[in-house]
């Protein structure tokens, strides 16, 4: 169908786009590179809209390493991520990630702060500042808070941003020397939503493991990371299945979807130990 | 509706080539602005949420789907459809061997094809068929079962990197 927009106004900066978010008065939306929000809108689900459009906005784009962290500014688009060295050095994760999200074109004009924002419960994004434990930054008419990525998936669609503010970057702390990434999922066609999938970080300090499309939003799987820091494998595939609660839906069943998070996390830490590197 | 938000943005940008000037309405997707607007009936809009690839265009140098960006956005924008790309030339081959191969029938899909495909022929190299098939993964044919088109990229990837060489 085609969009109803409310209407539309470019912000120069992120000053302006905060002003505008007030002067929409609640109906403020933030449009960045619109690949979630042009598609709602183009099924009704979101109507009448007042589009900030924040994707001119140069300052929040690009990959830095301040000092000890990552940062990414939130309209960095999937594509450039995919592509970025600093990403590939520090964040191995994200640049996995990118290849399992939808298709070219879309990659093409997608940011990972509108993915972030949007939370999807099946979408990669989230999952890897999960299992990374990054950092949300969030800028307000109160200046700028940051948001522990544990704290900021809320439910479907929910996030901790209220409303009039903006994500304008994502920090992650750098990979240490041996430290591991590895993202799995198992989707029916190359570039649908996961029907389920597992990001695991492998740390001097212990693991990190997130699951998507197993439920209303990204989980961290605590129970499965003790056992895995334990050194108990068996154990760490039944935590993770006791630990999710998985939807049943027109794509797969709860049950199906948890034998499925088992046998990724299987398959993951076969391919961590079957490597040399 | 506050004075900051407009219903009708003035945008400015070139298509094909061409400088074009026009008052869009907020909602209006870029697709249906060269389709409606310009006449430019290249570009299909099937889907309408991002799926099919039917739609997909060239903007700044890279493919876009048309549906999932609003007019409003293209406001300086470098926008090339398939009429522009066709005019240029800089896809006959392309064209060439999706005629030979057959790698089209109702023909629906294949502006967006072309327009995905471009794109990955303009990296450079010979994709293999794997890449080939994963770089079109967003682009939906419902008649050929893709093996025709798969050929013809890869037939024009060789003959390119072949030209290249010599």
């Amino acid at each position: 169908m085609k969009a109803l927009a409310g209407g539309y106004a470019r912000a120069k900066d992120v000053a302006h786009a905060l002003d505008l978010l007030a002067e929409a008065d609640g109906m403020g939306r933030v449009l960045a590179g619109g690949q979630s929000l042009i598609a709602a809108m183009n099924m009704r689900l979101s109507t009448g809209d007042m589009l900030v459009d924040i994707s001119r906005i140069a300052a929040l784009r690009g990959v830095t390493v301040d000092g000890d962290q990552l940062r990414i500014g939130a309209l960095t688009r999937h594509a450039d991520i995919g592509l970025d060295p600093l990403v590939a050095q520090h964040a191995p994760l994200l640049v996995q990630a990118v290849h399992h999200i939808a298709h070219a074109a879309i990659r093409n004009r997608g940011t990972i702060g509108g993915s972030l924002a949007h939370a999807d419960p099946a979408a990669e994004f989230p999952a890897c500042v999960l299992a990374l434990g990054g950092t949300m930054h969030l800028q307000g008419p109160d200046g700028e808070r940051r948001v522990a990525a544990d704290d900021f998936f809320v439910d479907i669609f929910e996030t901790a941003i209220i409303p009039g503010e903006i994500l304008t970057a994502i920090t992650l702390p750098l990979r240490e020397p041996g430290e591991r990434h590895l993202l799995v999922e198992t989707a029916r066609r190359s570039g649908d939503y996961a029907l389920a999938g597992l990001c695991l970080v492998r740390r001097a300090a212990g693991h990190r493991l997130s699951a998507f499309s197993v439920g209303p939003r990204p989980v961290l799987a605590a129970a499965a990371m003790a056992r895995l820091d334990a050194g108990d494998t068996a154990g760490a595939v039944q935590a993770l299945k006791d630990e999710i609660d998985p939807p049943s839906d027109t794509q797969a069943s709860a049950a199906y979807r948890r034998h499925l998070a088992g046998v990724l996390l299987t398959r993951a830490l076969q391919d961590l130990t079957g490597e040399t590197a | 509706m506050t004075e900051a938000f407009r219903d009708r943005i003035d945008i400015a940008l070139t298509v094909n080539g061409e400088a074009v000037e026009a008052r869009v309405p907020a909602g209006r997707h870029l697709v249906d602005f060269l389709r409606l607007d310009l006449g430019l009936t290249g570009a299909h809009a099937g889907c309408e949420h991002g799926v099919c690839g039917a739609c997909t265009i060239q903007v700044d140098g890279q493919a876009v789907r048309g549906c999932l960006m609003l007019a409003a956005q293209a406001d300086g924008a470098d926008v090339w459809t398939l009429e522009g790309l066709t005019e240029q030339g800089v896809i006959r081959d392309l064209q060439e061997a999706f005629v030979a191969r057959n790698a089209l029938q109702c023909g629906y899909c294949t502006p967006g094809m072309l327009a995905s495909i471009k794109e990955l022929l303009d990296m450079g190299g010979v994709p293999d068929r794997a890449a080939i098939r994963e770089h079109l993964s967003g682009n939906y044919c419902r008649c050929t079962g893709y093996e025709a088109i798969i050929d013809a990229v890869e037939t024009v990837a060789q003959a390119r990197a072949g030209k290249g060489a010599a």
